[in-house]
C-alpha cells in the first residue's frame, strides 16, 4: 500500500511538536516512545501498519483544541483514532502524524427521554450508549458487530450500519448533533436536540467523512424505546436465485423486518463446521427478524411463511424460544471467527440492488474459480450490503495480492450492476485506488472541495479516502 | 428559460453571465433576483425497482406523479411530502427537485426521517456547469463524502439538481389515530412524549389544540397498539378515512391557511416547543414532529421577529421565516463560524455567485 512520503521538516521537527503537545496536555495523554506508540500503528485493516510520531489521548474538548491549534500551526498532520476497529485502514497513521485519540472520552453528558436523545463524548462505545439507557427500556439503534469496541466517533466518521439498520436506518439517520474541533482548533456545534439543519446540512456531511473534515468530540444521539420482543425465522432455498426472489417478495409486500440476512453454501458448510449451529445443507440460508409484541410478531413471520412457502423451501425452521432463537443466530453470527479459523480472510463490503442479487452471487463464484480462492457469502439482504468474505494463506507468497486483485474485480462488479463499492466499513486506505471505479474526476473533485473548505492545509487524515494522486497537489500545500 | 435536459442545463450555467434564480413548480417563494431557470422539462422515472424499494427520478418530475406511480404499486414516499400551496397561497406543482432543495418533510419525519434520510442519490450541475453525481440508488452507501445531504435542502445554492434518487417505502394496511383531549400544548406534548416513549412505533405526534398520535402497519398490530396507547394515553381511537384527513391537516398546516401577518416554520428540541409558543401570547399555531416543529403566524414586524429570533437561539433550534418582509433575513442565521463554512462551501460549488444568490441570505 503507497503511503505519502513522511514531511522530513515535521520529521526533524519531532522534539519540538512533543514539548508542545507536553505543554498543553497532561503527562499521561502524551505518548512519543515509539514502543508505546506501536500499539496504534494499525486499525483493524491489520496488514498495514506504521508507527505514528505521536499519539495523544486528551479528555476534553478544549484539550483537542489545543491540539489542533497547535498541529495547525506546525503543519503537522492529524489521525483521528476512536477504538481503532476501522476495517479499511481509516485510522492508521502516517509516520509523520499525532494520532489523535478520543478513547479517554466516554462521558454521557445529557440523558433526555422526554425528547429522546442522549449526548455523549465521542469515544465512548457504541454498545456502552445503549448500555446507559437500557435499564429504562431505550436502546440506540445502529448496531455494527463490532459494537462492543468501537466507538461512536468512529461510526459518524464512517457513518456505520448494522445488522437491524433495515428498519432504523444507519448512523446519519440516528445523529442529531456534534460538536467538531476544526483543524485550525475552531470549535463549532451542529444540531442538539432539534432537528434538521436551518441552512446547509453540515451534520451530513460530517457524517461519514472518514476524520477528514474535523475532530468529533460530543454527539447527540437519537435513541429509541425498546420494542416488546424480537424472533427470527430460518429459511433454506435450492438456489441463491430462489433466496433472492424471497427476500424481493417479503420487501415488496410491506413487510419490515429488522433484519434479513443471506448465508451463501461455502458460508453455511464453514459456520456449521465450526459452530454446529444445526444449519440445513442447502444452496442459500435466510434469517429473517421481526420485533414487536407476541401477536404481532405471528402475524408478520406468518405472512413470511406464506410468501416463503411459494419458494418451495427447504427449511422452514421457527423458533419457539430464546434458546431456538439463539441457536438460529449463531452460526450466523460465529460466521466471521469461523471462516477466521479456517483460513485468513479478506471481508468486501460493497452494496449492490437487491435485485441483481442473483446474478452477483454468480458471478462471484465464476471469479472466485478463476482465482482460485474461496469466496463465502454472507450479508444484509434486505438492503443489498454484501460482505464476500475472501479465504486466502498469507503465509503463501503471492496469496494477498491475489486476493486484493479478486477483491478489486468483486467491487468493481457491484459498481457496473448500479451498487457502490463501500456500504459500510468506508474507503479509508483500503479501497482508495478504486474510487475512480464510481466517481468521474469531476465527482471527487466535488467532495474534495469539500475539504478544502474545512481544512484548507489538507492536514487531517490527508492520505486517506481519494487516490493519492488525485490528492497530491492539495497535500503539497 | 427552460431546460429540456441536464445537457442544456449545463450549457446555461455554463454561459450565464448573472444570476439565475432557480425554479421548479414555483409552489415556493423563489429567489427575488435572477433569470429563472426552470426544470420542469426534465421529467420522468428512470427506474422504478419496487422489490428493491429504489426509485430515480428527473428532477422536474411533479410529485404528484411519483405518487401516483407509486401508489399503484401500493409504495410511497416515507418522509409524507407537505403541499404547502394552501398556506403559501400559491398554484403550481411540486416537482420533486424542489421538495429535495428544501429537505422537505411531514409528520412522519420523526419515525422515518426527514427527505434527506430517504434521498439516496443526486446528480446536479455545479457552478462551473460540471455535472456532480453523489450517492447512487442503494441502500447502503458511504463511499465519499456524503454530499447527498449537503443538497437536500441547499435551496439551489449549490447547483441545480438533475435527477434524484429515493428508498421508498410500502404503503402500509392499517393506520389509526388517537385523539386526546388536553388542557395545553405543554400538557399536549407531554402525552406525546409519553406515546413517543412507548414501544409502539408512532409515526405521528402532533398537537392541533389536541394531542394527535399516529400508528400503521399490518392490520392486527394496529389494533393491538391502538388498544396499548390508549391504555396509556386516553383518547379516542380514529381510523382509516377520519385518520388520514388528521395527518393531511397537519402536514399542510391546515390550521394556519388563510390567517395573516407572517408565517414561521421553527425547529426547537421537542419539550420545547410549548416553551416558544408560550413567549409569543395568542397566536395562530400547529406543532408537530412531538412537539419539535411549530408553525405560527406572527405580525409581520420586525420587533416580534426578533424577539422569535433570541428565544429560539437561547433554548437551541431554528426559526425559518415563510411569509413575511419585515427587515430580517428568512434563515436563522447561523454562529460565525458555521455561517462562514456555508459561505465557502457555497463558493467552492459557485465561484461565479450565479445560483439563488438570495437564498440562505443570514445577514
Ligand atoms: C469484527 C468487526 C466487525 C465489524 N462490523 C461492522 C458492522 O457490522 N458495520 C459497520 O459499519 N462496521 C463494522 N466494522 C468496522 C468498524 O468497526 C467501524 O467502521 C467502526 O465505526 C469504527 O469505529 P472505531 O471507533 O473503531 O474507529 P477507528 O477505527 O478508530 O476509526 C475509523 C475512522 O474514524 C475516524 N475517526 C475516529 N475518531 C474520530 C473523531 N473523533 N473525529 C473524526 N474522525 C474520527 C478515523 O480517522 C478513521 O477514519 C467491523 C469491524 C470489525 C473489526
Amino acid at each position: 500500500m503507497e503511503m505519502p512520503r513522511p514531511n522530513p521538516g515535521v520529521m526533524s521537527d519531532k522534539a519540538r511538536i512533543i514539548a508542545g503537545l507536553r505543554a498543553i496536555l497532561p503527562d499521561d495523554a502524551v505518548i512519543s516512545d515509539p514502543l508505546e506508540t506501536r500499539a496504534y500503528e494499525c486499525d483493524g485493516l491489520a496488514a498495514y501498519r506504521c508507527t505514528p510520531l505521536a499519539v495523544v489521548l486528551p479528555r476534553s474538548t478544549d484539550e483537542v483544541a489545543g491540539v489542533m491549534r497547535l498541529c495547525h500551526a506546525m503543519g503537522v498532520p492529524v489521525v483521528p483514532r476512536g477504538s481503532g476497529t476501522s476495517l479499511a485502514g481509516g485510522a492508521m497513521p502516517t509516520a509523520d502524524c499525532v494520532v489523535l485519540g478520543v478513547g479517554r472520552m466516554t462521558a454521557v453528558l445529557e440523558t433526555d427521554y422526554a425528547n429522546r436523545l442522549v449526548r455523549v463524548q465521542s469515544g465512548r462505545t457504541n454498545l456502552s450508549v445503549t448500555g446507559a439507557v437500557e435499564a429504562d427500556g431505550w436502546f440506540y439503534a445502529p448496531d455494527p458487530s463490532s459494537q462492543l469496541a468501537c466507538a461512536i466517533a468512529g461510526n459518524i466518521a464512517m457513518n456505520s450500519g448494522g445488522a437491524h439498520c433495515l428498519k432504523y436506518g444507519v448512523t446519519t439517520n440516528n445523529l442529531l448533533g456534534v460538536t467538531v474541533v476544526l483543524m485550525d482548533g475552531r470549535v463549532i456545534t451542529l444540531g442538539g436536540g432539534h432537528l434538521d439543519a436551518p441552512g446547509l446540512d453540515l451534520l451530513g456531511i460530517i457524517c461519514g467523512s472518514e476524520g477528514q473534515l474535523g475532530v468529533v468530540t460530543e454527539a447527540t444521539l437519537r435513541i429509541l424505546p425498546k420494542p416488546e420482543g424480537a424472533r427470527p425465522i430460518l429459511l433454506g432455498f435450492a438456489a441463491n436465485e430462489v433466496a433472492g426472489a424471497c427476500v424481493a417478495d417479503i420487501i415488496k409486500a410491506g413487510i419490515l423486518p429488522v433484519a434479513i440476512e443471506f448465508m451463501d453454501r461455502p458460508c453455511i458448510r464453514v459456520c456449521e463446521e465450526y459452530a454446529k449451529a444445526g444449519y440445513p445443507d442447502c444452496e442459500a440460508l435466510l434469517i429473517v427478524e421481526v420485533e414487536g409484541a407476541p401477536g404481532e410478531i405471528d402475524e408478520q413471520l406468518s405472512r413470511i411463511k406464506a410468501i416463503a412457502a411459494r419458494h418451495d423451501p427447504v427449511e422452514m425452521r421457527e423458533s419457539q424460544s430464546a434458546e431456538e432463537a439463539g441457536r438460529i443466530w449463531l452460526g450466523r453470527k460465529s460466521a466471521f471467527s469461523a471462516i477466521g479459523r479456517v483460513a485468513d480472510y479478506m471481508c468486501l463490503d460493497g452494496t449492490i440492488p437487491v435485485n441483481e442479487l442473483p446474478f452477483v452471487l454468480r458471478r462471484i463464484a465464476e471469479l472466485s474459480d478463476e482465482y482460485g480462492l474461496r469466496v463465502a457469502n454472507v450479508f444484509h439482504a434486505g438492503d443489498g450490503n454484501m460482505h464476500p468474505l475472501i479465504m486466502f494463506d498469507a503465509n503463501t507468497p503471492g496469496d494477498l495480492e491475489k486476493c486484493e486483485a479478486l477483491g478489486a474485480e468483486i467491487l468493481k462488479l457491484c459498481v457496473a450492476v448500479g451498487g457502490c463499492l463501500t456500504g459500510e466499513h468506508g474507503v479509508g486506505i483500503e479501497k482508495r485506488d478504486l474510487m475512480g471505479v464510481q466517481f468521474a474526476a469531476a465527482d471527487m473533485e466535488a467532495q474534495m472541495r469539500v475539504k478544502d473548505v474545512f481544512d484548507p492545509k489538507w492536514l487531517l487524515n490527508p492520505a486517506k479516502v481519494f487516490p493519492l494522486a488525485v490528492t497530491a497537489s492539495r497535500r503539497a500545500g | 428559460m427552460q431546460a429540456k435536459d441536464e445537457a442544456e442545463i449545463a450549457d446555461i450555467v455554463r454561459s450565464a453571465k448573472g444570476p439565475l434564480s432557480i425554479v421548479g413548480g414555483g409552489t415556493r417563494r423563489a429567489a427575488a433576483s435572477g433569470e429563472h431557470l426552470c426544470t420542469s422539462g426534465l421529467t420522468g422515472i428512470s427506474v422504478y425497482e419496487p422489490g428493491a424499494l429504489t426509485l430515480v427520478v428527473r428532477a422536474g418530475t411533479p410529485v404528484a406523479e411519483i405518487e401516483g406511480v407509486l401508489a399503484a404499486e401500493r409504495q410511497r414516499l416515507a418522509f409524507e411530502v407537505p403541499d404547502m400551496r394552501g398556506l403559501m397561497g400559491r398554484a403550481g406543482a411540486s416537482t420533486i427537485g424542489g421538495v429535495v432543495a428544501v429537505n422537505a418533510s411531514g409528520p412522519r419525519r420523526i419515525q422515518a426521517g426527514a427527505c434527506r434520510d430517504s434521498l439516496l442519490g443526486v446528480r446536479f450541475v455545479d457552478g462551473r456547469g460540471e455535472v456532480i453525481k453523489n450517492g447512487g440508488r442503494v441502500m447502503k452507501n458511504v463511499t465519499g463524502y456524503d454530499l447527498v445531504k449537503l443538497m437536500a435542502g441547499s435551496q439551489g445554492t449549490l447547483g441545480v439538481l438533475t435527477e434524484v434518487s429515493f428508498r421508498v417505502q410500502a404503503i402500509p394496511e392499517a393506520e389509526a389515530t388517537l385523539v386526546v383531549p388536553v388542557a395545553d400544548a405543554a400538557a399536549g406534548v407531554a402525552v406525546l412524549s409519553r406515546a413517543l416513549g412507548s414501544p409502539y412505533d408512532v409515526t405521528g405526534a402532533a398537537y392541533d389544540g389536541r394531542a394527535l398520535v399516529r400508528i400503521e402497519g399490518m392490520a392486527g398490530s394496529v389494533t393491538y397498539r391502538a388498544q396499548a396507547l390508549q391504555a396509556l394515553i386516553g383518547g379516542e381511537i380514529v381510523t382509516v378515512a377520519a385518520s388520514a384527513a388528521l395527518w393531511r391537516a397537519v402536514r399542510d398546516v391546515q390550521p394556519l391557511q388563510g390567517v395573516t401577518g407572517a408565517i414561521w416554520r421553527i425547529s426547537v428540541k421537542p419539550t420545547d416547543g410549548p416553551v416558544v409558543l408560550a413567549t409569543l401570547g395568542a397566536v395562530p399555531h400547529l406543532l408537530d414532529w412531538g412537539g419539535g416543529l411549530l408553525w405560527v403566524a406572527l405580525p409581520d414586524d420586525r420587533a416580534a421577529a426578533l424577539a422569535l429570533r433570541d428565544t429560539v437561539n437561547r433554548l437551541g433550534g431554528h426559526a425559518t421565516r415563510l411569509r413575511g418582509i419585515a427587515g430580517v433575513p428568512d434563515v436563522h442565521p447561523e454562529a460565525a463560524p458555521v455561517a462562514a463554512l456555508t459561505q465557502a462551501l457555497r463558493h467552492q460549488f459557485d465561484p461565479k455567485g450565479l445560483f439563488n444568490p438570495g437564498q440562505l441570505a443570514t445577514a
